[in-house]
C-alpha cells in the first residue's frame, strides 16, 4: 500500500474530467424534471451519444464534430420519448425503461465494428496566463473544452431557470400543467423542447466517456452512468449548483477508488468498484430521509387538455 | 386534425389487440432494420419466429430451449407484474437474480458433496431468500425514509455484479478448478443439479416454479383481498388510504415477492442451464423480464404468453446469428422497439382517437 503515489494535483484534475460525463447528463435531466417530465431514458441516450460520437469522431477524425453529432443523435433519439409520452400520453417511466434498453441495443448495433479502435484526442485547452500558474494551472485551467462547457452549461441552466421568463413558463409547467395550461401555455411543446434538451446534454455526456474520459468504444461503457446522473437531480433538489456538487463528488468518489485500486489498499477490490453505486444510494437515503425534496409538483404526470 | 378523447374505461378490445398490433409493427420496422443490415426481411421474420420452432433440423434442439428461456423470464416478470400494478417500480430484478444464484448455490456448495435429497429444496429456499433480501433493501428503505425505490434497485444490480465477479474468483470458486474463476459445475452433482424432469423437453423445476407463479398470481390479483388491495393501490391510492390498505405493507409485499421469484429464478438457473456461478452468469433475464410484464398486460397468463414469445425471440436470435449473420444486438433492439411499440398503441386502449374539428373546450 503506497498512498503517497496518488498525486492530488493530478488527482482534481481527474475528478474534474470524470464527473464532466455525468455533470452534462444530470443537468440535462434537471432541465427535463423541471418541466415536469421524468426521463428514466438517460443511460440509453448517453450510450447512444457515446457510439455516434466516436463513429462520427472516427470517421471525420475530428471530435468536434463528434459531439456535435452525438448531441444530435442523442436530442432526436430523446424525441421518441417526447411523442410517445406527451402525444401518445404513455406512462413515464415505462417509456423511460424503454428508451433504454432500445438504446443499449442500438448502440450496441452501430458500435459492433468500432470495437478495439481509438479515437482522436480533443487537445486540451490551456487557458493563457491562468494554466501557467503553479499547481492551480494544472489542476483547474488546463482541461479540454467540454470541461468548460459542462460549467459554463450549469451557469446558463440556472441562469434561465432564476432569471427569464422562459425559465419561469418553464417551471410553471412542471409545478402546475393544468394551471400552466389554463394560462395559455403550451404546456406539450414547452416539454418537448426540454426533452430535446436534455437529449443533446446526455449525449454530449456519453461523448465524452467515449472520446476523452476512455478513450474507447466498448459496448454497455456507460455502466450505469445514467443513472447515477438521475440520482444526481434527485440529490441536488432539482437545482443546477447543487447537480455541479453533486457531479464532482460522484467523479471524486470514482476516481479515489480507481487510484486506491491503483494503490493496492488492503480493502477488496469489489468493494472499491461498487463504491461509486453504494455512495449513491447512501445519498438517496439521506436525501430522502431529511424530507422536503423540492421535486416538481407534475414531475412523472402525463398532460391531457381535457383531464 | 386528430384528437384524443379520454375513454371513461379502458377498452377491452384494446387490451388485448395492442400486444398483437405492437408484435406486428416491430415485425415491419424490424424488417426495415433487417432490410438496411442486408438481410431480406421476409427470410429474417421467418428465421426468428418460426424455425426455432418448426425448422427440420433444428427445432429438435430449439424446441425444449424455449421452455429454458421462458421458465426465469416468466418467473421474474410475474413478480415484477404485482409491483406494476401498485404502482412500485422495481428495475433491479437483475440484481435479485444474481443474488439468489450465488445464495442458492452458495447453500449448496457449502455442503458438498452431501447427497442428501433435501439438499435441492433448501438451496430453493436460499435462493428464494436471497433474492428477497436484495429486494428488502429498496423496500425498507422506501418505507423508513421515502427513497425512490427505481434508482435503489437499479444501483443494487451493478452491486450485485460485482459481489458476482468477487465471489466466483473467490469464495465459491472451484477448488479443484485449477485456479479458474467460477464455481464447481453444479450438473455434475446429482443432489444440486437442476436437470430437464423429462428428458429433452427443457422442463426443469424452474418451468414448473414459473407455471405455478402464473397460477398464484392469477388467484392473487383476481381472487384474494391482498391482490385487490394492490390493483387498488395503482389504480386509485387515496382510496386505498381512506379504506384501510397501508402502503408500506404494500411497498413490502410488492418487492419481497418479485425479490422471491426472481432470486429463484437465478437459482433454478444456476443448477441447471448454466451450471455454475462465473462472471458472465447473469444475461438481462431481469431486465427483459420488464418488457415481457408490459407486454403481457401485466395479467398473469398475458405474462406466460408474453415469456413464451420472448423466449421465442431469443432463440430465433441466436439462429439467424448463426444462419444469417445478423449481429446479436440486432435482436436486442428488436426486443427494446417492440416495449416501445406497445406503449405507443397503449394509446388506443386509453383513449378514442377523433378526427374532425373540435368544439372549443
Amino acid at each position: 500500500m503506497d498512498l503517497s503515489s496518488i498525486n492530488p494535483v493530478l488527482l482534481i484534475a481527474s475528478i474534474m474530467v470524470s464527473a464532466t460525463p455525468i455533470l452534462l447528463a444530470a443537468i440535462g435531466e434537471a432541465v427535463v424534471e423541471k418541466a415536469g417530465v421524468l426521463n428514466l431514458g438517460v443511460e440509453g441516450m448517453m450510450i447512444v451519444g457515446a457510439v455516434v460520437g466516436f463513429a462520427v469522431a472516427v470517421n471525420t477524425g475530428s471530435p468536434g464534430l463528434g459531439f456535435v453529432a452525438a448531441a444530435l443523435a442523442s436530442a432526436i433519439l430523446s424525441l421518441s420519448f417526447g411523442f410517445l409520452t406527451q402525444y401518445l400520453l404513455s406512462n413515464q417511466v415505462a417509456t423511460g425503461l424503454g428508451l433504454t434498453l432500445v438504446g443499449l441495443g442500438l448502440s450496441a448495433l452501430i458500435g459492433k465494428p468500432y470495437e478495439g479502435m481509438k479515437s482522436p484526442t480533443l487537445p486540451k485547452l490551456d487557458i493563457p496566463v491562468l494554466s501557467d500558474l503553479p499547481v492551480v494551472g494544472r489542476m483547474l485551467f488546463s482541461h479540454d473544452p467540454m470541461v468548460y462547457l459542462s460549467l459554463l452549461l450549469v451557469v446558463v441552466v440556472w441562469t434561465f431557470l432564476k432569471y427569464t421568463r422562459a425559465g419561469l413558463v418553464l417551471r410553471a409547467v412542471g409545478e402546475s400543467h393544468d394551471a400552466a395550461h389554463a394560462l395559455g401555455y403550451k404546456v406539450v411543446r414547452v416539454r418537448m423542447i426540454a426533452i430535446f434538451f436534455g437529449g443533446a446534454c446526455a449525449g454530449l455526456g456519453g461523448a465524452y466517456l467515449s472520446l476523452v474520459r476512455v478513450p474507447q468504444w466498448t459496448e454497455g461503457m456507460t455502466a450505469g452512468a445514467g443513472w447515477i446522473a438521475l440520482a444526481i437531480v434527485v440529490f441536488a433538489s432539482w437545482r443546477p449548483w447543487r447537480v455541479l456538487i453533486g457531479a464532482y463528488l460522484f467523479g471524486g468518489v470514482t476516481v479515489l477508488q480507481l487510484n486506491l485500486q491503483a494503490a493496492e489498499v488492503a480493502v477488496p477490490v469489489a468493494l472499491l468498484s461498487m463504491s461509486p453505486y453504494l455512495i449513491t444510494i447512501i445519498v438517496l437515503v439521506i436525501i430522502s430521509a431529511r424530507g422536503a425534496h423540492g421535486a416538481p409538483a407534475s414531475l412523472g404526470r402525463s398532460f391531457h387538455a381535457s383531464s | 386534425m386528430i384528437r384524443l378523447e379520454k375513454r371513461p374505461q379502458p377498452s377491452r378490445f384494446w387490451t388485448g389487440a395492442t400486444p398483437i398490433l405492437a408484435v406486428l409493427l416491430t415485425m415491419l420496422v424490424g424488417g426495415a432494420m433487417f432490410a438496411a443490415l442486408g438481410t431480406d426481411p421476409l427470410e429474417a421474420i421467418k428465421v426468428i419466429f418460426w424455425d426455432p420452432l418448426f425448422h427440420e433440423q433444428f427445432a429438435s434442439y430449439s424446441r425444449p430451449q424455449l421452455l429454458v428461456k421462458a421458465g426465469p423470464l416468466i418467473l421474474i416478470a410475474i413478480g415484477l407484474s404485482i409491483g406494476f400494478r401498485a404502482g412500485i417500480w422495481n428495475i433491479g430484478a437483475e440484481g435479485q437474480y444474481i443474488m439468489g444464484a450465488i445464495c442458492g448455490a452458495g447453500a449448496g456448495l457449502a455442503l458438498y458433496p452431501s447427497d442428501s435429497a433435501l439438499l435441492f429444496p433448501m438451496m430453493v429456499v436460499a435462493g428464494a431468500l436471497g433474492g428477497w433480501v436484495w429486494a428488502m433493501i429498496p423496500a425498507v428503505l422506501k418505507v423508513k425514509f421515502g427513497t425512490n425505490e427505481i434508482l435503489v434497485s437499479l444501483m443494487l444490480v451493478y452491486v450485485a455484479e460485482n459481489i458476482l465477479a468477487s465471489v466466483s474468483s473467490g469464495l465459491l470458486r472451484n477448488p479443484e478448478g485449477m485456479g479458474f474463476p467460477g464455481s464447481r459445475n453444479l450438473n455434475q452433482w446429482d443432489a444440486a443439479s437442476n436437470l430437464d424432469l423429462i428428458p429433452n423437453t427443457g422442463m426443469h423445476w424452474g418451468v414448473v416454479a414459473a407455471l405455478i407463479a402464473v397460477i398464484f398470481a392469477y388467484v392473487l390479483l383476481s381472487r384474494h383481498i391482498q391482490g385487490f388491495n394492490v390493483r387498488l393501490t395503482g389504480e386509485a391510492p387515496r382510496a386505498a388510504r381512506f379504506a384501510g390498505v397501508s402502503p408500506s405493507r404494500i411497498i413490502l409485499f410488492c418487492l419481497g415477492m418479485s425479490g422471491v421469484l426472481a432470486g429463484m429464478a437465478g437459482m433454478f438457473e444456476v443448477t441447471g442451464p448454466a451450471g455454475k456461478i462465473s462472471i458472465d452468469f447473469n444475461s438481462g433475464y431481469g431486465f427483459t423480464a420488464i418488457i415481457v410484464a408490459f407486454l403481457g398486460r401485466l395479467h398473469p397468463v398475458g405474462i406466460l404468453l408474453a415469456g413464451l414469445l420472448m423466449a421465442l425471440t431469443y432463440i430465433g436470435g441466436e439462429l439467424a446469428q448463426l444462419m444469417l449473420g445478423l449481429p446479436g444486438a440486432a435482436i436486442q433492439l428488436f426486443q427494446g422497439m417492440l416495449l416501445f411499440f406497445l406503449l405507443a398503441t397503449d394509446v388506443f386502449t386509453n383513449y378514442r382517437v377523433r378526427i374532425g374539428k373540435g368544439e372549443l373546450a
